[in-house]
């Protein structure tokens, strides 16, 4: 009981997370179902993509590309072998792992910026790559998949849980997505904890040094990027059943910019930044265009200004922004707020115990 | 044969356009160590601001100028409001503002302008010159004759003048330049606004050549920066030269080689830049450097 | 209110005295989602913003035709509310936003939703849950010909809750393949196209018009978005002997696409696709330096910048109805497009009168369509029945000469070609 009333207030703020995110779809609208999995599913790439970035210091720009490479993995063993939609999503984030780790190796010869450059090409050239082998991956018509239904256990506990509403396909899916995306939480804080986090971490910050320690640089590196594209893989998997339908459009040179945008906006090398980051790509495009436009007390002129331009003028504003004022992102400004909140409430160290509050970033 | 020579040429006119804005990206590149995302797009602005003042009935020859120094300002004021207070962040932060702020102009510049493609003067005809057999346009050459033209001005300036020398001193040098007393940050700005106008001289030049709309230089920089890390990204001659080998390349391969065909060309400059990038990182022209511990 | 409320008392009046007479069952008063008694919500996805805004247009120039209509007192008393999201042309955005505006705004029917892939990508939800996908803003052919076909996905989710409206691409390249095997059977054709659902699209059609003698076509092209140009892919076709060009794309490379066969010194027979033959676009080319008297293009909707509508009362219906729009140019192809469309929209739901269903509405616009549009070329007839649910299948040959495209011949129908 003790260990559980001293633990320290974010895992309580976990907690009060997952279960919000459990019951969401109980009390929202079907279709929202779909829209928050969206959100998740942007958090498990980001995760990925924060480990990549944040913990080991290398730009992606291409995870679009990856994002696509699970996806239509996915979809092309669901349509052209018949294999159910679930088994599909491991397969996908494997064999995405596997190129992204294979991709890591020529990013080893790559400085950042150079590194920035080519994934950004890798993410442009992506559309017209899927397009290609146009017999395996449908070309320009894509692929349909087909909503999966519930399964009878879901169904049911849905159903209690809510006196009786049928559980739609969007609303499975959502569970679906939010199961993989706590496991995949779980996986990356423990990588993040533990030593190879550790070790990104001294790649990232003094890359001669950390080598100097005995830390195998390449494998790390490689690592890092091979397990970012495991996610990428899966999270893109997932993508595609919740959309239904994958296509070359589906993954424009912009999905890649959102991603990089998202993860550093929700806070590099933090932890609780993927979900922010996740948010906040999907939700972006939506309220710039329609909430903004819906506001009466905004003043016309401002909000058809808004809407007029579109979500790529406030993503680039934005962005600028916050790598100005916040660059460790909006988990960054929250934990240094709290950190305030709580030096200015407690006084500089613990009262009781006399230690100083530990390092906002360390987990 | 004929059909070789024509690629050959037309090629080299590709190569053209893309050896403009890439040097525009080593004029950056040398003022501060970065390859700027947004270097296309502002490029792209400034020509729909020429666009905007030929039209309420400035004269081409006054528009164009103008539009030069304003482009210069642009930069400048760039710099100094959105890049200085990051200046000295990791590579990553100013990686992710340039590409903010390419996104913004984009967005502006669609926002402002609308998407429909426009019709931008040229000095040059669109009659054509016959070349051992093959065809290419008085425009085309007259990308190519300003590239060359801007190329001399930047290696004079980077090379032999006092300015130029202090602007690299500041880019490679920071601290010690400014214990010599050297104004880093204005050196920055500086690089900035001439970058700035050498992209918008790049714009105006092959706008007439393309279509001018938002999305004219979106594929164009990928190439231009083919082009800047082939010739090796600090020299402006290797932007030029990289500039004509990449045009030359894609066309060649995209008629020769049947799975790159017409539409994978993209990916050819992308074999380029990673290719070039293991192999030989420091491009045909460029120098090694040692990076201290 | 007054005056809808006399309505609705005066058509109860005539349904008590038609069902008193003894007749047949009478008109039916029925509504459904997204119809309330004085308002008709209509929703749409297009791209506003990004690579392919300049379509966005369009649904303004719709919204320009619903302002018109809802001035003059609306459909049957009720003013039609059109909701128009950006989708930014990706299928997942699409996705996302239809079924927020069906599920959330509630909305009646989708209509007018721009894009292959964006439409294909929602075409399985709207149907399965039985919204009306309405005159789908694309020439793709798949969207009237697979009507009432099962999805491959999900077979139990027919597709009969969607249909198009403007002439399939594979219709007009049909027509393009039947006027060269008529007026140039010995031609050497060489195509350029972009390599994506509409450029595909295109070439299947004149493929399959040519039929036997598709070995005319000697040489093909492709291209993408992301290539630098596409002089490579037309020093090709010129080189492999081709005196006949296809030039299947949208209408920047349009553009550079001409300007390019005139610099090489080419003069083929050119065949342009007709989403890119809008007159300024082909001026745009001139100035260029691009020479293309003789080409050859089809039209099927008055062309505002032709001169020969200037005193059409079409044409002047247009003019006014886009004034309401003050985003729209009124010289903009797709402006009338948008117009014209609206107003087939617009008579679907007059035709529904009282029976304001989605399956009945649906099985208006998939059936029983048999409309004179004032903004397409005369003879055109906007038609579907229960056999044919391609609602316009006629096109005209338009030649460009001197500055500008003039019809020839008479329209050319297709009815019935496409299975």
């Amino acid at each position: 009981m003790r260990r559980l009333r001293s633990l320290p207030p974010r895992y309580w703020l976990v907690l009060v997370v997952v279960l919000f995110f459990v019951g969401l779809p109980t009390v929202v609208p079907s279709f929202q179902s779909s829209e928050w999995a969206q959100v998740l599913i942007f958090a498990i790439v980001i995760m990925g993509l924060n480990i990549l970035v944040g913990f080991s210091g290398q730009i992606s720009l291409g995870h679009g590309a990856l994002m696509a490479l699970g996806a239509y993995t996915s979809a092309i063993l669901i349509h052209r072998y018949h294999m159910d939609y679930l088994v599909t999503i491991p397969i996908a984030g494997l064999l995405t792992g596997a190129v992204g780790f294979l991709l890591g190796i020529p990013a080893l010869r790559l400085s950042a910026l150079y590194l920035a450059l080519a994934t950004f090409a890798l993410a442009v050239v992506t559309p017209s790559l899927i397009k290609r082998p146009a017999d395996l991956t449908g070309g320009v018509r894509g692929i349909l998949i087909a909503a999966p239904d519930p399964p009878q256990f879901a169904k049911d506990a849905f159903g209690a849980v809510t006196g009786g509403s049928a559980m739609t396909s969007d609303q499975w899916l959502y569970y679906v997505s939010l199961m993989i995306a706590i496991l995949l939480f779980w996986f990356a804080w423990n990588l993040v904890r533990n030593r190879p986090g550790r070790a990104m971490r001294a790649i990232r910050d003094r890359e001669v040094a950390a080598a100097a320690s005995g830390i195998n640089i390449a494998g790390y590196k490689t690592l890092a990027f091979g397990i970012s594209a495991f996610y990428a893989g899966i999270a893109g998997a997932l993508y595609g059943l919740t959309s239904g339908f994958v296509s070359p459009d589906s993954f424009p040179l912009a999905l890649s910019f959102q991603l990089l945008v998202g993860t550093v906006i929700g806070g590099l090398a933090s932890i609780a930044g993927p979900l922010i980051g996740g948010t906040f790509t999907f939700w972006l495009p939506i309220v710039s265009s329609q909430f903004v436009g819906s506001q009466p007390w905004i003043p016309t002129q401002i909000a058809s200004t808004f809407k007029d331009a579109g979500p790529a003028v406030t993503y680039g504003a934005l962005l600028i922004l916050i790598m100005i004022f916040a660059p460790n992102g909006i988990a960054g400004l929250l934990a240094s707020g709290y950190a305030y909140l709580r030096r200015r409430l407690l006084g500089a160290a613990d009262r009781k115990s006399g230690h100083m509050p530990p390092d906002p970033q360390t987990v | 044969m004929q059909e070789f020579i024509q690629l050959l040429v037309s090629g080299l006119a590709n190569g053209g356009i893309f050896a403009s804005l890439a040097l525009a990206l080593v004029l950056i590149y040398n003022a501060m160590g970065l390859v700027n995302f947004a270097q296309g797009e502002m490029a792209m602005f400034a020509t729909f601001i020429a666009f905007t003042l030929i039209g309420r009935g400035f004269n081409y020859w006054i528009a164009f100028p103008l539009t030069l120094v304003i482009a210069f300002a642009g930069g400048v004021l760039i710099e100094r409001v959105v890049i200085r207070p990051v200046e000295r962040a990791p590579v990553l932060t100013l990686v992710i503002v340039t590409l903010g702020l390419a996104t913004l102009v984009n967005g502006t510049a669609g926002f402002l302008f609308g998407y429909e493609p426009r019709v931008f003067p040229s000095p040059f005809s669109v009659r054509t010159v016959n070349i051992i057999g093959a065809f290419v346009s008085y425009r085309d050459l007259g990308v190519i004759a300003t590239s060359a033209v801007v190329l001399v001005l930047i290696y004079v300036l980077l090379q032999r003048t006092t300015l130029g020398l202090t602007m690299r001193a500041a880019a490679h040098h920071p601290e010690a330049s400014r214990l010599l007393g050297v104004r880093v940050s204005w050196m920055l700005a500086l690089g900035w606004g001439l970058a700035s106008a050498v992209g918008a001289l790049s714009g105006i030049m092959v706008a007439p050549v393309l279509v001018l709309e938002p999305n004219l230089m979106q594929t164009i920089i990928i190439y231009a920066f083919a082009a800047a890390v082939l010739g090796g990204i600090e020299s402006p001659l290797g932007a030029v030269v990289g500039g004509l080998i990449v045009g030359v390349t894609v066309n060649l391969a995209g008629a020769y080689i049947p799975f790159v065909g017409g539409d994978l060309q993209l990916a050819v400059a992308l074999a380029i830049i990673v290719g070039v990038l293991v192999i030989k990182p420091n491009g045909l022209f460029g120098r090694a450097s040692v990076r201290n511990v | 209110m007054a005056k809808t409320g006399s309505r609705i008392a005066a058509i109860a009046a005539f349904l008590v005295t038609f069902a008193a007479c003894g007749g047949s069952a009478g008109p039916t008063v029925a509504t459904d989602v997204g119809i309330t008694s004085n308002g008709i919500l209509l929703g749409t996805t297009i791209a506003l913003s990004g690579v392919a805004a300049s379509y966005g247009t369009i649904a303004s120039a719709e919204n320009a035709y619903f302002t018109y209509i809802n001035n003059q007192g609306g459909v049957n008393g009720r003013k039609i509310t059109f909701k128009i999201l950006d989708d930014v042309y990706a299928p997942p955005t699409a996705v996302t936003l239809t079924k927020q505006l069906v599920e959330q705004d509630q909305v009646f029917a989708m209509f007018s939703g721009l894009g292959t892939q964006t439409q294909t990508s929602v075409r399985d939800y709207l149907n399965s849950k039985k919204v009306p996908q309405l005159f789908v803003a694309t020439g793709a052919t798949t969207f009237d010909a697979d009507f009432g076909k099962p999805s491959p996905a999900d077979s139990s989710i027919k597709w009969n809750y969607t249909i198009g409206w403007q002439p399939p691409y594979q219709g007009e390249s049909r027509i393009y393949a039947k006027d060269i095997l008529a007026n140039h059977s010995t031609a050497k054709i060489g195509v350029l196209y972009q390599n994506d659902d509409y450029g595909q699209d295109y070439l299947k059609g004149l493929t399959d018009g040519l039929g036997s003698n598709s070995s005319m076509i000697i040489d093909k092209e492709s291209f993408d978005a992301t290539s630098p140009n596409v002089t490579s892919q037309l020093v090709k076709l010129h080189a492999s002997g081709a005196d006949t060009l296809f030039v299947f794309a949208i209408p920047t490379p349009t553009i550079t696409a001409l300007a390019t066969v005139t610099a090489l010194h080419w003069k083929p027979q050119i065949y342009i696709n007709s989403v890119s033959s809008v007159a300024s676009y082909m001026k745009f080319a001139e100035s260029k330096g691009a020479f293309i008297d003789g080409a050859t293009s089809v039209g099927y909707i008055k062309d505002p910048t032709d001169p020969q509508w200037a005193n059409d009362d079409g044409m002047k219906l247009y003019k006014t109805v886009i004034a309401n729009c003050s985003t729209c140019d009124a010289n903009n192809g797709f402006n009338i497009y948008g117009v014209a469309v609206a107003y087939t929209m617009v008579d679907v739901l007059k035709q529904a009168g009282t029976n304001m269903t989605r399956a009945n509405v649906m099985s208006i616009a998939a059936n029983q369509l048999n409309e004179n549009n004032p903004f397409l070329l005369p003879n055109v007839v906007v038609k579907t029945s229960s056999t044919d649910h391609f609602p316009i299948m006629q096109e005209q040959v338009i030649q460009w000469s001197a500055h500008a495209w003039h019809l020839q011949g008479s329209i050319i129908d297709e009815r019935g070609t496409i299975k």
